[in-house]
C-alpha cells in the first residue's frame, strides 16, 4: 500500500514539474478600428500584430507563449476609452499596440498612463500624443505628422505647384494636418486660397467644393481619412474640379483605391519610413503576412503595428511579465533593428524617423513617387 | 459671385432639396394618414440602397446595358423596401393603433437601430463604406465654372418625377382618394366602406418605396453607400417635414428644399462671414434656423387649419 501511495505521489510530483517546465502565458494587447469606415487598416494592423505573435509562439527559443487580445476602437474616442479602460484594467495584460486613428490615441493616453500600462501607438501621427505629454507609458514607433507635411509641403512646391486650398476634418487629427500644412506651405513659398473645416461623418461636400472650384486651386490638399476623401475626391470629379488631390497618410490604404477605381488615379500620399517594400524586413514581412492566408492587406500601418509587437514581446523576454519592468526597457529602445529600419526612441519615446515617403496613386496601385510615370514624366498629376 | 458659380451652388441644393424632400413625404405619408412617426424611416431608405447594391453584385456578370441593370435594380431595391414597409405596418404599427403614439415612435426608432446594426453586421464588411456603381452616363457640360452632369441631370429629374407623381397618385387617383379619406377622418372612411388595413399597408408600401429611391438617388449621386447614411437622412427628412407641417404634402417638399438651401447656405455664409468658423456647422445652423422657425410657428410652415392633411 506504502509503495503505491509513494508511486502516485511521484507521479504526481512529475506531472508538475512538466506542467512548470511549459511555457507561461503571457497576454499583449491590440487596439485599432475594427469596424467603421477606417476598419480596413484597423484590421490589416490587428493581422499584422498577430502575425507577430503567431511568428513568436513557433520560435523554440521564445521564453513565454503569447495572447493577443485585440479590442475595437471604432475610431472613436469614446469608445476608445472605454476599451482601453478594459484592457488596462485587466492585470493579465503586460502591454499594448494601440491606436490607429489620432483622436483616440490622444484620448486614451491617460487612462495608460492612470494604470502605468505600456503602450506603443503604431498609427496615430498627431505629434501630441508624445509631445504633448511627459508619460513614460506612450511609445510611439511610426513618425508624426510634423516630418509628414514638411515633406508633403516641399515636395510639391518643389514641382512648381503655388495655390492651395485646404480641406481637414474637424478632428484633433485633421485640425493637425492643417496647421502643420499650413505652416510648412508658407515657409515653402505656396498660396494658401481657402481652408474648409468639414465633419468627419459628412456626406455632402458639393457646396464647400463649389466655394474651391471659384478660387482655383491648383493642388487640393485633404487632411482627413480614407472614408470622407473617397468622397471629396468623387464630388470633385461631379464639380469637374481638376486640381491635384493631394492627401496625407491617413488615405494611403488599399480602401482608397477600391472605393474610387479609376478616380483614384494621380491622388498623392505620404507615410513616414523608407518605403517598406524596399526593405528587406518589409518583403519577408509581406511573404510571411501572406503565408498565413489572412483575407485583409495589412494595409499601410501594418508594418508598424508588427514592429510595435515584436518590440513588446522583446521587452517581455527580456524583463519578464511585469508591466513596469517592461516600460522601462522600452523606454531604452535604441537602434533597434526591425523590419521598418532601425528605431530609436527620443526623449519623449518618439520614434526618430528619418525619411518619409511618397506615394501616388497610379493604375489601380499606390506607388512610390520615385518609381512612378509621374516622376518619369510620363503622367502628369490632376489630369 | 460669378452668375456660373451661383448657377453650381443652385443645382447642388436642388439636388440635395429633392432627396430631402423625398425623405420628408415619407414622413408626411405616415403622419398624415395614422398619426404615427415612423422613425425607421431613414433605415429603410440604407436598406433600399444596400439591396439595390446586392441586386447589382447579383447581376453584374449577367447583363451587360447599364440601363437594365438600373432598371432591375430600381425594381428590387423599391419591391424590397415596399414589403418591409408593408411587413412594418402590419405587424408594428396596426396593433399599437390604440397604443399611445409614444409607444410606436420608441418602437420603430428601435427598429431602426435593429435594421443599421443588422447591416453592419451581416452584411459582407458592412461596416465599411461601400463604392456604389456608376450606372448613369457622366458626359455633361461645362459653362464657365458651372458643371452640369448628366448623372446629376437624370437624378434631379427623376426626383422631381417622382415627387409630382406621388402628388398626383394622391390627388387624382381612387387609391389616393382613400388614403385622403382615411387622413381625414379614418372612421368616417371606415363607415363609407374604405377597407382601412389595406389603405394602411398602401401607404407604408408607396412610403418605404420612395425611401428606397431616395437611398438609390443618393447612391447614385455619391457613389457610396454606408450604413449609417439613413441616419442624419432620416433627422433631416423628419426635421423637414416637420418644419413644413407634419401632415401636409406641399410642406414636406417645401421643408426639404428650405432645409437644402440652409445648408448650402451655411456653408457658404459661415466661413465668408466669421472666417474662424469652419463649414463644418453648416448643419447647426440650419437646425438653428429650423428650430427658430419652429418657435416661430409652432404647427409648421404650411399648417394644418389653411390646408388639407395629405
Amino acid at each position: 500500500m506504502k509503495s503505491i501511495v509513494s508511486a502516485l505521489v511521484l507521479a504526481f510530483c512529475s506531472s508538475l514539474s512538466l506542467s512548470a517546465s511549459a511555457k507561461d502565458t503571457v497576454k499583449i494587447a491590440y487596439i485599432g478600428p475594427l469596424t467603421g469606415g477606417v476598419s480596413a487598416n484597423g484590421i490589416g494592423g490587428r493581422n499584422s500584430a498577430d502575425l507577430a505573435v503567431r511568428l513568436r509562439n513557433q520560435d523554440p527559443n521564445a521564453k513565454y507563449k503569447y495572447e493577443l487580445v485585440s479590442a475595437d476602437d471604432e475610431c472613436k474616442p469614446n469608445v476608445g476609452v472605454q476599451v482601453a479602460t478594459k484592457i488596462a484594467a485587466d492585470n493579465s495584460i503586460i502591454a499594448g499596440v494601440t491606436h490607429y486613428c489620432s483622436a483616440v490615441a490622444m484620448s486614451t493616453v491617460d487612462v495608460y498612463h492612470k494604470f502605468g500600462l505600456p503602450v506603443m501607438v503604431w498609427g496615430a501621427v498627431l505629434p501630441e500624443i508624445t509631445y504633448g505629454n511627459d508619460y513614460k507609458e506612450i511609445h510611439r514607433v511610426n513618425g508624426t505628422m510634423i516630418n509628414q507635411n514638411e515633406v508633403a509641403a516641399k515636395f510639391l512646391t518643389g514641382l512648381g505647384y503655388k495655390k492651395w486650398v485646404i480641406i481637414h476634418d474637424t478632428t484633433d487629427y485633421g485640425k493637425g494636418h492643417n496647421k502643420y500644412f499650413t505652416q510648412y506651405l508658407t515657409k515653402n513659398g505656396g498660396q494658401i486660397l481657402g481652408t474648409f473645416g468639414v465633419t468627419a461623418d459628412q456626406q455632402d461636400f458639393t457646396a464647400e467644393l463649389t466655394k474651391i472650384k471659384d478660387l482655383k486651386p491648383e493642388v487640393v490638399y485633404f487632411g482627413g481619412l480614407t472614408p470622407i476623401g473617397i468622397r471629396i475626391r468623387t464630388q470633385m470629379d461631379r464639380l469637374g474640379i481638376k486640381a491635384v488631390f493631394e492627401g496625407t497618410s491617413g488615405i494611403k490604404s488599399d480602401a482608397y483605391i477600391e472605393g474610387l477605381g479609376k478616380l483614384s488615379e494621380g491622388s498623392l500620399s505620404f507615410i513616414e519610413g523608407a518605403p517598406w517594400e524596399k526593405l528587406p524586413g518589409g518583403l519577408e514581412f509581406t511573404a510571411k503576412y501572406n503565408q498565413q492566408k489572412y483575407p485583409d492587406a495589412p494595409e499601410a500601418y501594418g508594418p508598424f503595428a508588427y514592429t510595435a509587437a515584436n518590440l513588446i514581446m522583446d521587452a517581455i523576454e527580456k524583463a519578464g511579465p511585469n508591466r513596469k519592468k517592461v516600460m522601462d526597457v522600452l523606454n531604452k529602445t535604441n537602434n533597434v533593428d526591425t523590419i521598418i529600419g532601425k528605431v530609436s526612441f527620443d526623449d519623449r519615446r518618439q520614434n526618430i524617423v528619418p525619411l518619409i515617403s511618397k506615394y501616388v496613386a497610379q493604375d489601380g496601385k499606390w506607388v512610390v513617387w520615385e518609381d512612378s510615370l509621374y516622376a518619369k514624366k510620363q503622367r502628369k498629376l490632376g489630369q | 459671385m460669378s452668375f456660373d458659380i451661383f448657377l453650381q451652388y443652385l443645382l447642388n441644393g436642388l439636388m440635395l432639396g429633392v432627396i430631402y424632400a423625398i425623405v420628408a413625404v415619407g414622413f408626411t405619408l405616415y403622419f398624415g394618414v395614422l398619426d404615427v412617426i415612423k422613425f425607421s424611416h431613414g433605415d429603410i431608405l440604407m436598406v433600399g440602397a444596400f439591396a439595390g447594391l446586392t441586386a447589382y453584385i447579383g447581376i453584374a456578370g449577367t447583363f451587360d446595358s447599364p440601363w437594365l441593370q438600373l432598371l432591375i435594380l430600381v425594381l428590387i431595391s423599391v419591391s424590397v423596401a415596399a414589403f418591409l414597409g408593408a411587413l412594418i405596418a402590419r405587424y408594428l404599427i396596426l396593433p399599437l393603433q390604440k397604443a399611445p403614439p409614444i409607444n410606436t415612435l420608441l418602437v420603430t426608432l428601435m427598429l431602426g437601430l435593429a435594421l443599421r446594426e443588422a447591416v453592419r453586421l451581416f452584411y459582407p464588411n458592412g461596416s465599411n463604406p461601400k463604392p456604389f456603381p456608376r450606372l448613369l452616363p457622366t458626359d455633361g457640360i461645362a459653362l464657365g465654372e458651372f458643371t452640369l452632369r448628366s448623372d446629376s441631370l437624370i437624378l434631379l429629374l427623376t426626383g422631381i418625377i417622382c415627387i409630382v407623381a406621388v402628388q398626383r397618385l394622391i390627388t387624382r387617383s381612387k387609391i389616393g382618394l382613400a388614403i385622403r379619406a382615411v387622413a381625414q377622418d379614418s372612421e368616417t372612411a371606415r363607415i363609407m366602406g374604405i377597407n382601412f388595413r389595406q389603405i394602411v399597408l398602401i401607404t407604408f408600401m408607396l412610403g418605404s418605396a420612395l425611401a428606397a429611391l431616395a437611398g438609390l438617388m443618393n447612391g447614385l449621386y455619391y457613389n457610396e453607400v454606408n450604413f449609417s447614411m439613413g441616419l442624419l437622412l432620416g433627422v433631416i427628412g423628419f426635421s423637414a417635414a416637420v418644419v413644413g407641417g407634419l401632415g401636409n404634402f406641399y410642406g414636406a417638399i417645401v421643408g426639404g428644399f428650405l432645409f437644402a438651401a440652409l445648408q448650402t447656405i451655411g456653408a457658404v455664409l459661415l466661413p465668408a462671414i466669421f472666417p474662424d468658423v469652419p463649414s463644418a456647422y453648416k448643419d447647426v445652423f440650419a437646425f438653428t434656423v429650423i428650430i427658430i422657425i419652429m418657435g416661430l410657428k409652432p404647427t409648421g410652415l404650411i399648417s394644418e387649419k389653411s390646408s388639407e392633411r395629405v
